[in-house]
């Protein structure tokens, strides 16, 4: 019963880290932005969010069994699966990060954070406001 | 909890980028300088930046920038006919730096902004985790 309350939340709290995650990728292009040779990189958002809420084991993922285990990301939001971004104009030093692109992306990605934190508040505030008492003004 | 390395991976661009600022001024304060008693002219400097890896594990996703390397300018001085000159060689040449102001200027512009971008990615990220702070009040 409980967790048909929090099944909801679930879905908001994977899609945030995942911004997070993908917020950090983008502060490190930014970063990088004068640094020849570096390759700016991105990583599938949606496949990423599918396979972090399909509930099912990610293909390629390491099982962690013992404390000493490393467990790191698998699927669209692993390194090796990350995405390479072409260079929008040529560059003699190879450096792919567009700098306009990048902007643009650190700015969608913020406005979409906050509003994934506003859903997790709304369904927060409308669980509590059915667990009221009908009576309490 | 991964937005925090944002501070650590601008913050460190920031840092390279305070110091390419730094050897432009260098440059820029030694644009006229003539070649000392050893007949060595100022050499132009140029910051060579590489990327570093500030998470733990080496995660890629984190990528921040280091200052690898500051190379100098290997091409030969000005040199202006000026025999009256107290630094002139035999034959009347007085040698300046190598600095070329315009790409100095450039340089500056350019820098000027990564910073700005960089600190502007740090408060982006500074308002966000403010946000998650205060997730569930109100």
């Amino acid at each position: 019963m409980l967790n048909r309350l929090t099944d909801s939340l679930n879905f908001q709290t994977q899609a945030l880290s995942l911004r997070s995650e993908r917020q950090r990728l983008l502060a490190s292009n930014i970063a990088n932005a004068d640094t020849p040779g570096y390759q700016a990189r991105d990583m599938d958002f949606a496949s990423a969010l599918r396979e972090a809420t399909a509930g099912k084991g990610i293909p390629g993922a390491m099982a962690a069994t013992q404390s000493g285990h490393m467990a790191p990301a698998a699927g669209a939001r692993s390194d090796s699966q990350k995405l390479y971004s072409t260079a929008a104009q040529t560059n003699l030093d190879s450096n792919s990060v567009d700098m306009d692109r990048e902007r643009a992306n650190f700015a969608d990605n913020a406005v979409k954070y906050e509003a994934t934190l506003r859903f997790i508040s709304g369904s927060v505030r409308t669980t509590m406001d059915a667990m009221k008492s009908h009576n309490a003004s | 909890m991964s937005m925090f390395q944002i501070f650590s991976v601008s913050g460190s661009a920031v840092s390279a980028q305070s110091q390419r600022l730094n050897i432009v001024a260098s440059n820029l304060a030694n644009a006229d300088t003539v070649a000392g008693p050893d007949g060595q002219a100022y050499k132009a400097r140029q910051v060579v930046f590489q990327t570093a890896l500030m998470g733990a594990g080496n995660d890629l996703a984190s990528a921040g920038v280091r200052v690898s390397n500051i190379s100098e300018d290997q091409t030969p001085g000005r040199k202006v006919h000026d025999p009256k000159h107290a630094q002139a060689d035999a034959e009347g040449y007085v040698t300046y730096s190598n600095v070329n102001t315009v790409e100095e200027m450039v340089n500056m512009i350019s820098a000027s902004r990564s910073y700005q971008n960089n600190i502007e990615v740090m408060s982006t990220a500074k308002n966000l985790l403010l946000k998650t702070l205060q997730l569930g009040q109100s």
